[in-house]
Protein backbone atom coordinates (compact mmCIF):
# COMPACT_ATOMS: atom_id res chain seq x y z
CA UNK A 1 0.00 0.00 0.00
CA UNK A 2 1.32 3.30 -1.03
CA UNK A 3 2.79 5.84 1.95
CA UNK A 4 2.27 2.68 4.06
CA UNK A 5 5.09 -0.15 2.52
CA UNK A 6 8.03 1.71 2.43
CA UNK A 7 7.92 3.09 5.87
CA UNK A 8 7.89 -0.16 6.72
CA UNK A 9 11.04 -1.22 4.58
CA UNK A 10 13.16 -2.79 6.99
CA UNK A 11 16.53 -1.85 5.15
CA UNK A 12 15.47 1.89 6.26
CA UNK A 13 14.21 0.44 9.75
CA UNK A 14 17.72 -0.85 10.70
CA UNK A 15 19.63 2.15 8.96
CA UNK A 16 17.83 4.61 11.07
CA UNK A 17 18.22 2.41 14.45
CA UNK A 18 22.38 2.30 13.83
CA UNK A 19 22.03 6.22 13.60
CA UNK A 20 20.55 6.48 16.71
CA UNK A 21 23.19 4.32 18.19
CA UNK A 22 25.48 6.41 16.80
CA UNK A 23 24.29 9.42 17.84
CA UNK A 24 23.71 8.34 21.53
CA UNK A 25 26.23 9.11 24.11
CA UNK A 26 24.17 8.85 27.40
CA UNK A 27 20.59 7.47 28.60
CA UNK A 28 17.57 9.30 27.92
CA UNK A 29 13.97 9.60 28.33
CA UNK A 30 11.31 9.91 25.77
CA UNK A 31 7.76 10.08 25.24
CA UNK A 32 5.59 9.24 22.50
CA UNK A 33 2.27 10.52 23.60
CA UNK A 34 -0.01 9.05 21.51
CA UNK A 35 -1.69 5.17 21.60
CA UNK A 36 -1.54 4.56 18.03
CA UNK A 37 2.58 5.13 17.95
CA UNK A 38 3.00 3.06 21.38
CA UNK A 39 1.29 0.11 19.17
CA UNK A 40 3.31 0.84 16.48
CA UNK A 41 6.44 0.47 18.80
CA UNK A 42 5.27 -2.88 20.40
CA UNK A 43 3.83 -4.59 17.58
CA UNK A 44 7.36 -4.17 15.46
CA UNK A 45 9.55 -4.37 18.30
CA UNK A 46 10.88 -0.81 17.50
CA UNK A 47 12.17 -0.06 21.20
CA UNK A 48 14.03 -3.85 20.84
CA UNK A 49 16.09 -2.26 18.35
CA UNK A 50 17.40 1.14 19.96
CA UNK A 51 20.22 1.28 22.29
CA UNK A 52 19.75 0.29 26.08
CA UNK A 53 20.39 4.14 26.72
CA UNK A 54 17.18 5.22 25.09
CA UNK A 55 13.69 4.91 27.02
CA UNK A 56 10.90 4.96 25.94
CA UNK A 57 7.59 6.22 27.99
CA UNK A 58 4.40 6.01 27.05
CA UNK A 59 1.69 8.88 26.94
CA UNK A 60 -1.79 9.06 27.59
CA UNK A 61 -2.46 9.44 24.38
CA UNK A 62 -5.27 6.68 24.21
CA UNK A 63 -8.48 8.45 24.53
CA UNK A 64 -10.39 5.47 25.38
CA UNK A 65 -8.06 4.89 28.64
CA UNK A 66 -8.20 8.34 29.73
CA UNK A 67 -12.65 8.78 29.54
CA UNK A 68 -13.32 8.93 32.94
CA UNK A 69 -15.39 6.12 34.00
CA UNK A 70 -18.27 8.75 35.64
CA UNK A 71 -19.35 9.26 31.52
CA UNK A 72 -18.84 5.44 31.50
CA UNK A 73 -21.38 5.58 33.66
CA UNK A 74 -23.38 7.93 31.87
CA UNK A 75 -23.48 6.46 28.96
CA UNK A 76 -24.41 2.87 30.44
CA UNK A 77 -27.24 4.90 32.27
CA UNK A 78 -28.46 6.24 28.70
CA UNK A 79 -28.35 3.22 27.36
CA UNK A 80 -30.46 1.40 30.07
CA UNK A 81 -32.76 3.90 32.02
CA UNK A 82 -33.52 6.56 28.99
CA UNK A 83 -33.40 3.83 26.15
CA UNK A 84 -31.16 5.46 23.51
CA UNK A 85 -29.61 3.45 20.67
CA UNK A 86 -26.02 4.35 22.28
CA UNK A 87 -23.14 3.94 19.78
CA UNK A 88 -19.32 3.85 20.12
CA UNK A 89 -16.31 2.94 18.67
CA UNK A 90 -15.79 -0.62 19.56
CA UNK A 91 -13.05 -0.38 21.90
CA UNK A 92 -15.27 1.58 24.86
CA UNK A 93 -16.94 -1.69 25.39
CA UNK A 94 -15.28 -3.15 27.79
CA UNK A 95 -14.29 -0.40 29.31
CA UNK A 96 -15.49 -0.36 33.20
CA UNK A 97 -17.09 2.02 34.73
CA UNK A 98 -17.58 2.58 38.35
CA UNK A 99 -20.49 0.22 37.87
CA UNK A 100 -20.69 -2.16 35.20
CA UNK A 101 -19.45 -1.59 31.00
CA UNK A 102 -21.07 -0.93 27.82
CA UNK A 103 -20.86 -4.58 26.75
CA UNK A 104 -22.44 -6.24 30.30
CA UNK A 105 -25.14 -2.81 29.45
CA UNK A 106 -25.61 -4.46 26.12
CA UNK A 107 -26.30 -8.14 27.65
CA UNK A 108 -28.84 -6.56 29.63
CA UNK A 109 -30.85 -5.17 26.82
CA UNK A 110 -28.97 -1.94 25.84
CA UNK A 111 -29.42 -1.23 22.47
CA UNK A 112 -25.85 -0.58 22.24
CA UNK A 113 -24.50 -0.49 18.71
CA UNK A 114 -20.52 -0.12 17.05
CA UNK A 115 -20.32 2.09 14.54
CA UNK A 116 -17.18 2.74 12.13
CA UNK A 117 -17.91 6.64 12.13
CA UNK A 118 -19.94 9.62 13.81
CA UNK A 119 -21.83 9.84 10.79
CA UNK A 120 -23.09 6.38 10.65
CA UNK A 121 -24.48 6.82 13.71
CA UNK A 122 -26.48 10.37 12.52
CA UNK A 123 -27.28 7.88 9.48
CA UNK A 124 -28.71 5.44 12.14
CA UNK A 125 -30.52 8.58 13.83
CA UNK A 126 -31.95 9.47 10.38
CA UNK A 127 -33.32 5.62 9.97
CA UNK A 128 -34.75 5.52 13.41
CA UNK A 129 -36.86 9.02 13.80
CA UNK A 130 -38.49 7.40 16.92
CA UNK A 131 -35.55 6.87 19.05
CA UNK A 132 -32.77 8.58 20.64
CA UNK A 133 -29.33 8.11 19.04
CA UNK A 134 -26.18 8.89 21.41
CA UNK A 135 -22.58 8.78 20.12
CA UNK A 136 -20.40 8.51 22.11
CA UNK A 137 -17.50 10.82 21.01
CA UNK A 138 -14.54 9.77 22.64
CA UNK A 139 -11.16 11.24 20.94
CA UNK A 140 -8.51 13.85 20.25
CA UNK A 141 -7.90 16.80 18.25
CA UNK A 142 -8.02 14.34 15.24
CA UNK A 143 -11.09 12.63 16.03
CA UNK A 144 -12.82 16.42 16.83
CA UNK A 145 -13.67 17.25 13.04
CA UNK A 146 -16.18 14.01 12.24
CA UNK A 147 -17.91 14.38 15.69
CA UNK A 148 -18.72 18.47 14.83
CA UNK A 149 -19.47 17.38 11.37
CA UNK A 150 -22.29 14.84 13.06
CA UNK A 151 -23.62 17.55 14.52
CA UNK A 152 -23.63 19.64 11.34
CA UNK A 153 -24.71 17.28 9.22
CA UNK A 154 -27.74 16.58 11.90
CA UNK A 155 -28.60 20.51 12.03
CA UNK A 156 -28.51 20.47 8.08
CA UNK A 157 -30.27 17.07 7.66
CA UNK A 158 -33.27 18.09 10.09
CA UNK A 159 -32.02 14.96 12.56
CA UNK A 160 -33.14 15.84 15.91
CA UNK A 161 -33.15 12.35 17.53
CA UNK A 162 -29.06 12.86 17.39
CA UNK A 163 -26.92 13.74 20.79
CA UNK A 164 -23.00 13.69 21.54
CA UNK A 165 -22.28 12.47 24.91
CA UNK A 166 -18.72 14.51 24.75
CA UNK A 167 -15.38 12.42 26.25
CA UNK A 168 -12.70 14.87 23.91
CA UNK A 169 -9.41 15.64 25.49
CA UNK A 170 -6.56 17.59 23.89
CA UNK A 171 -3.24 16.66 23.73
CA UNK A 172 -0.90 20.16 24.67
CA UNK A 173 -2.09 20.76 28.14
CA UNK A 174 -1.32 16.82 28.94
CA UNK A 175 2.31 17.20 27.68
CA UNK A 176 2.26 20.36 29.57
CA UNK A 177 0.87 18.85 33.16
CA UNK A 178 3.54 15.67 32.51
CA UNK A 179 6.41 17.84 31.90
CA UNK A 180 5.66 20.15 34.91
CA UNK A 181 5.09 16.97 37.29
CA UNK A 182 7.68 17.42 40.39
CA UNK A 183 8.33 13.74 39.27
CA UNK A 184 8.66 13.61 35.14
CA UNK A 185 11.52 12.28 34.05
CA UNK A 186 10.18 12.82 30.18
CA UNK A 187 13.07 14.71 28.49
CA UNK A 188 11.79 14.89 24.92
CA UNK A 189 8.26 14.10 23.08
CA UNK A 190 7.20 12.41 20.13
CA UNK A 191 4.19 14.37 19.44
CA UNK A 192 0.83 12.48 17.98
CA UNK A 193 1.03 13.07 14.03
CA UNK A 194 -2.38 13.07 13.40
CA UNK A 195 -3.87 15.31 15.49
CA UNK A 196 -0.52 17.84 14.61
CA UNK A 197 -2.60 16.67 10.75
CA UNK A 198 -5.89 19.36 12.37
CA UNK A 199 -4.25 21.62 14.39
CA UNK A 200 -0.75 22.44 13.26
CA UNK A 201 2.63 22.65 14.97
CA UNK A 202 2.07 26.48 16.85
CA UNK A 203 0.78 25.08 20.13
CA UNK A 204 3.96 23.18 20.80
CA UNK A 205 6.45 25.80 20.06
CA UNK A 206 5.80 27.76 23.86
CA UNK A 207 6.13 23.88 25.42
CA UNK A 208 9.07 23.14 24.18
CA UNK A 209 10.43 26.10 25.19
CA UNK A 210 9.15 26.56 28.45
CA UNK A 211 10.37 23.09 29.20
CA UNK A 212 13.35 22.41 27.80
CA UNK A 213 12.15 19.72 25.81
CA UNK A 214 12.53 18.89 22.11
CA UNK A 215 9.39 17.51 20.15
CA UNK A 216 8.80 16.03 17.00
CA UNK A 217 5.68 16.03 14.86
CA UNK A 218 6.09 11.64 14.56
CA UNK A 219 4.08 9.59 11.97
CA UNK A 220 2.62 6.16 12.40
CA UNK A 221 4.93 3.65 10.54
CA UNK A 222 8.32 2.14 11.85
CA UNK A 223 10.18 4.81 9.76
CA UNK A 224 8.51 7.79 10.80
CA UNK A 225 8.78 6.90 14.79
CA UNK A 226 12.28 6.19 14.62
CA UNK A 227 13.03 8.99 12.55
CA UNK A 228 11.26 11.00 15.06
CA UNK A 229 13.20 9.36 17.22
CA UNK A 230 16.82 10.16 15.86
CA UNK A 231 15.56 13.45 15.74
CA UNK A 232 14.52 13.80 19.50
CA UNK A 233 17.87 12.43 20.55
CA UNK A 234 20.04 14.70 18.11
CA UNK A 235 18.23 17.59 19.69
CA UNK A 236 19.07 16.48 23.22
CA UNK A 237 22.30 15.22 22.67
CA UNK A 238 23.49 18.77 21.17
CA UNK A 239 21.12 20.44 24.09
CA UNK A 240 18.48 22.07 21.84
CA UNK A 241 15.03 22.14 22.53
CA UNK A 242 12.99 22.73 19.46
CA UNK A 243 9.83 21.53 17.32
CA UNK A 244 10.42 19.76 14.60
CA UNK A 245 8.11 18.28 11.81
CA UNK A 246 9.31 15.02 10.65
CA UNK A 247 5.76 13.95 9.09
CA UNK A 248 5.57 16.85 6.70
CA UNK A 249 3.70 14.67 3.96
CA UNK A 250 0.70 15.06 6.44
CA UNK A 251 1.06 17.74 8.49
CA UNK A 252 1.33 21.35 7.55
CA UNK A 253 2.66 24.22 9.67
CA UNK A 254 -1.20 25.78 10.04
CA UNK A 255 -2.74 22.38 10.67
CA UNK A 256 -5.82 21.73 8.35
CA UNK A 257 -8.05 25.54 8.59
CA UNK A 258 -11.05 23.61 7.59
CA UNK A 259 -10.95 20.78 10.02
CA UNK A 260 -10.53 23.34 12.69
CA UNK A 261 -13.12 25.84 11.70
CA UNK A 262 -15.37 23.31 12.09
CA UNK A 263 -14.51 22.37 15.09
CA UNK A 264 -14.98 25.94 16.55
CA UNK A 265 -18.17 26.16 15.23
CA UNK A 266 -19.16 23.15 17.09
CA UNK A 267 -17.23 22.57 20.15
CA UNK A 268 -15.75 24.87 22.90
CA UNK A 269 -12.63 24.14 25.07
CA UNK A 270 -13.60 23.08 28.66
CA UNK A 271 -11.84 21.31 31.52
CA UNK A 272 -11.63 17.85 31.40
CA UNK A 273 -11.27 15.38 33.99
CA UNK A 274 -8.52 12.42 32.57
CA UNK A 275 -8.82 9.23 33.85
CA UNK A 276 -5.60 8.54 35.61
CA UNK A 277 -4.53 11.65 35.62
CA UNK A 278 -7.37 14.44 37.06
CA UNK A 279 -8.45 17.33 36.00
CA UNK A 280 -6.69 19.28 33.73
CA UNK A 281 -8.05 22.82 32.95
CA UNK A 282 -8.69 23.71 29.64
CA UNK A 283 -7.49 19.60 28.26
CA UNK A 284 -10.92 18.85 26.66
CA UNK A 285 -13.62 20.10 24.35
CA UNK A 286 -17.28 20.09 24.83
CA UNK A 287 -20.37 21.08 22.63
CA UNK A 288 -21.01 24.66 22.45
CA UNK A 289 -24.14 26.33 24.20
CA UNK A 290 -25.21 26.87 20.43
CA UNK A 291 -25.65 23.30 20.05
CA UNK A 292 -27.19 22.83 23.09
CA UNK A 293 -29.63 20.45 21.64
CA UNK A 294 -26.89 17.81 20.28
CA UNK A 295 -25.13 17.30 23.48
CA UNK A 296 -26.31 14.27 25.31
CA UNK A 297 -25.46 15.96 28.86
CA UNK A 298 -27.85 18.37 28.51
CA UNK A 299 -30.83 16.74 26.73
CA UNK A 300 -30.98 13.59 29.07
CA UNK A 301 -30.66 14.77 33.40
CA UNK A 302 -30.23 12.28 35.41
CA UNK A 303 -27.91 11.71 38.30
CA UNK A 304 -24.92 9.96 36.16
CA UNK A 305 -24.99 13.18 33.91
CA UNK A 306 -25.02 15.67 36.19
CA UNK A 307 -22.21 13.86 38.44
CA UNK A 308 -20.25 13.40 35.41
CA UNK A 309 -21.05 17.00 34.66
CA UNK A 310 -20.63 18.25 37.96
CA UNK A 311 -16.86 17.64 36.65
CA UNK A 312 -16.88 19.71 34.30
CA UNK A 313 -17.55 22.38 37.65
CA UNK A 314 -14.60 25.36 37.47
CA UNK A 315 -16.13 25.65 41.66
CA UNK A 316 -12.45 25.68 42.41
CA UNK A 317 -10.87 27.95 40.25
CA UNK A 318 -13.66 30.81 40.45
CA UNK A 319 -13.38 30.26 44.32
CA UNK A 320 -9.94 30.78 44.10
CA UNK A 321 -10.36 33.99 41.85
CA UNK A 322 -8.44 32.64 38.85
CA UNK A 323 -12.13 32.56 36.85
CA UNK A 324 -15.26 34.21 37.24
CA UNK A 325 -18.78 32.04 36.28
CA UNK A 326 -18.85 33.18 32.62
CA UNK A 327 -15.53 31.34 32.27
CA UNK A 328 -17.66 28.43 32.89
CA UNK A 329 -18.61 26.28 29.64
CA UNK A 330 -21.85 24.73 31.60
CA UNK A 331 -22.90 28.15 33.17
CA UNK A 332 -26.26 29.03 32.23
CA UNK A 333 -26.55 26.16 29.89
CA UNK A 334 -25.81 22.90 31.56
CA UNK A 335 -25.92 24.60 34.51
CA UNK A 336 -28.47 26.81 35.55
CA UNK A 337 -30.51 27.37 38.92
CA UNK A 338 -33.13 24.86 37.97
CA UNK A 339 -30.25 21.94 37.41
CA UNK A 340 -27.28 22.82 39.03
CA UNK A 341 -24.41 21.36 38.35
CA UNK A 342 -21.99 22.32 40.89
CA UNK A 343 -22.61 24.42 44.48
CA UNK A 344 -21.85 28.07 43.68
CA UNK A 345 -24.80 27.71 41.51
CA UNK A 346 -27.18 26.09 44.32
CA UNK A 347 -27.37 28.42 46.98
CA UNK A 348 -28.10 32.03 46.09
CA UNK A 349 -25.30 32.81 47.44
CA UNK A 350 -23.31 31.17 45.15
CA UNK A 351 -21.40 33.38 42.55
CA UNK A 352 -22.66 31.37 40.06
CA UNK A 353 -26.36 31.31 40.95
CA UNK A 354 -25.86 35.60 41.58
CA UNK A 355 -23.73 35.85 37.88
CA UNK A 356 -26.84 34.01 36.16
CA UNK A 357 -29.67 36.30 38.42
CA UNK A 358 -28.22 39.23 37.63
CA UNK A 359 -25.96 39.19 34.37
CA UNK A 360 -27.33 36.48 33.25
CA UNK A 361 -25.29 35.66 29.41
CA UNK A 362 -24.13 39.73 29.26
CA UNK A 363 -21.59 38.83 31.68
CA UNK B 1 -7.92 5.51 18.06
CA UNK B 2 -6.13 8.36 16.44
CA UNK B 3 -5.32 5.80 13.75
CA UNK B 4 -5.65 7.68 10.28
CA UNK B 5 -4.86 5.23 6.90
CA UNK B 6 -3.79 6.87 3.45
CA UNK B 7 -6.26 6.01 0.50
CA UNK B 8 -6.68 7.06 -3.00
CA UNK B 9 -9.25 8.90 -4.30
CA UNK B 10 -11.22 6.78 -6.99
CA UNK B 11 -14.04 8.87 -7.57
CA UNK B 12 -15.61 12.44 -5.65
CA UNK B 13 -18.98 13.43 -5.43
CA UNK B 14 -19.32 16.88 -5.50
CA UNK B 15 -22.06 19.01 -3.89
CA UNK B 16 -22.76 20.68 -0.88
CA UNK B 17 -19.44 21.50 0.96
CA UNK B 18 -20.83 19.41 4.01
CA UNK B 19 -21.68 16.87 2.02
CA UNK B 20 -18.76 16.45 -0.13
CA UNK B 21 -17.78 13.02 -0.51
CA UNK B 22 -15.57 10.55 -2.47
CA UNK B 23 -14.74 6.26 -2.87
CA UNK B 24 -11.30 6.02 -1.70
CA UNK B 25 -9.60 3.11 -2.74
CA UNK B 26 -7.27 1.12 0.32
CA UNK B 27 -5.31 -1.37 -1.52
CA UNK B 28 -8.13 -2.33 -3.15
CA UNK B 29 -10.81 -1.98 -0.58
CA UNK B 30 -13.08 0.89 -0.99
CA UNK B 31 -15.42 2.90 0.91
CA UNK B 32 -17.06 5.88 1.16
CA UNK B 33 -15.16 9.43 2.86
CA UNK B 34 -16.43 12.57 3.71
CA UNK B 35 -14.21 15.44 1.82
CA UNK B 36 -15.52 18.32 4.28
CA UNK B 37 -12.69 18.78 5.83
CA UNK B 38 -10.38 18.75 2.38
CA UNK B 39 -12.21 20.80 0.23
CA UNK B 40 -8.90 20.77 -2.13
CA UNK B 41 -8.78 16.97 -2.60
CA UNK B 42 -9.43 15.78 -5.84
CA UNK B 43 -9.21 12.72 -8.13
CA UNK B 44 -6.51 10.58 -7.96
CA UNK B 45 -5.34 12.00 -4.56
CA UNK B 46 -4.08 10.08 -1.97
CA UNK B 47 -5.88 11.25 1.45
CA UNK B 48 -5.56 10.15 4.94
CA UNK B 49 -8.56 8.90 6.13
CA UNK B 50 -10.08 8.73 10.10
CA UNK B 51 -13.34 7.41 11.27
CA UNK B 52 -14.78 8.33 7.83
CA UNK B 53 -13.71 11.77 7.31
CA UNK B 54 -10.59 12.79 5.23
CA UNK B 55 -8.50 14.90 7.07
CA UNK B 56 -5.50 15.56 4.56
CA UNK B 57 -4.15 15.09 1.49
CA UNK B 58 -0.91 13.35 1.43
CA UNK B 59 1.79 16.24 0.06
CA UNK B 60 3.88 13.53 -2.00
CA UNK B 61 6.63 16.27 -2.91
CA UNK B 62 7.09 16.34 1.02
CA UNK B 63 6.44 12.11 0.83
CA UNK B 64 9.55 12.16 -1.56
CA UNK B 65 11.41 14.49 0.05
CA UNK B 66 11.42 13.10 3.16
CA UNK B 67 11.99 9.78 1.86
CA UNK B 68 15.18 11.20 -0.09
CA UNK B 69 16.37 12.27 2.89
CA UNK B 70 15.98 9.04 5.19
CA UNK B 71 17.46 7.61 2.18
CA UNK B 72 20.62 9.88 2.58
CA UNK B 73 20.96 8.98 5.69
CA UNK B 74 21.02 5.21 5.63
CA UNK B 75 24.33 5.98 3.19
CA UNK B 76 25.38 8.28 5.23
CA UNK B 77 25.92 5.52 7.80
CA UNK B 78 29.62 6.17 9.56
CA UNK B 79 30.33 9.58 8.39
CA UNK B 80 30.85 12.56 9.89
CA UNK B 81 28.15 13.48 12.28
CA UNK B 82 28.27 17.53 10.61
CA UNK B 83 27.38 16.38 7.14
CA UNK B 84 24.28 14.28 8.23
CA UNK B 85 22.99 17.44 10.84
CA UNK B 86 23.57 19.44 7.52
CA UNK B 87 21.01 17.24 5.39
CA UNK B 88 17.36 18.49 5.25
CA UNK B 89 14.61 17.60 7.89
S1 LIG C 1 -21.74 25.85 39.50
FE1 LIG C 1 -22.31 25.68 37.43
S2 LIG C 1 -21.82 27.61 36.53
FE2 LIG C 1 -20.73 27.49 38.44
S3 LIG C 1 -18.77 26.71 37.95
FE3 LIG C 1 -20.01 24.99 38.48
S4 LIG C 1 -20.87 24.28 36.59
FE4 LIG C 1 -20.08 26.29 36.23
Amino acid sequence: MKYVDEYRDAGLVRGLADAIARTVTQPWTIMEICGGQTHAIVKFGLDDLLPPAITLVHGPGCPVCVTSADLIDTAVDLALQHRVILCSFGDMLRVPGNGIDLLTAKARGGDIRIVYSPLDAVALAREHPGREVVFFAVGFETTAPANAMAVLRAEREGVRNFSLLTSHVLVPPAMRAILGAPDNRVQGFLAAGHVCTIMGVQEYGPIARDHHAPIIITGFEPVDILEGILLCVKQLESGRAEVENAYSRAVRTEGNVHARGIVERVFVVADRDWRGLGVIPASGLAVRPEYAAYDALRRFPCAACAARAASECISGEIMRGVKKPHHCPAFGTRCTPEHPLGAPMVSSEGACAAYHRYRARAA
Amino acid sequence: MCLAVPGKIVEVTEGDPLLRSAKVSFAGVVKQVSLTCTPEAKLGDYVLVHVGVAISTIDPQEAAETFKYLKAMGELDGLDPAQMEASPP
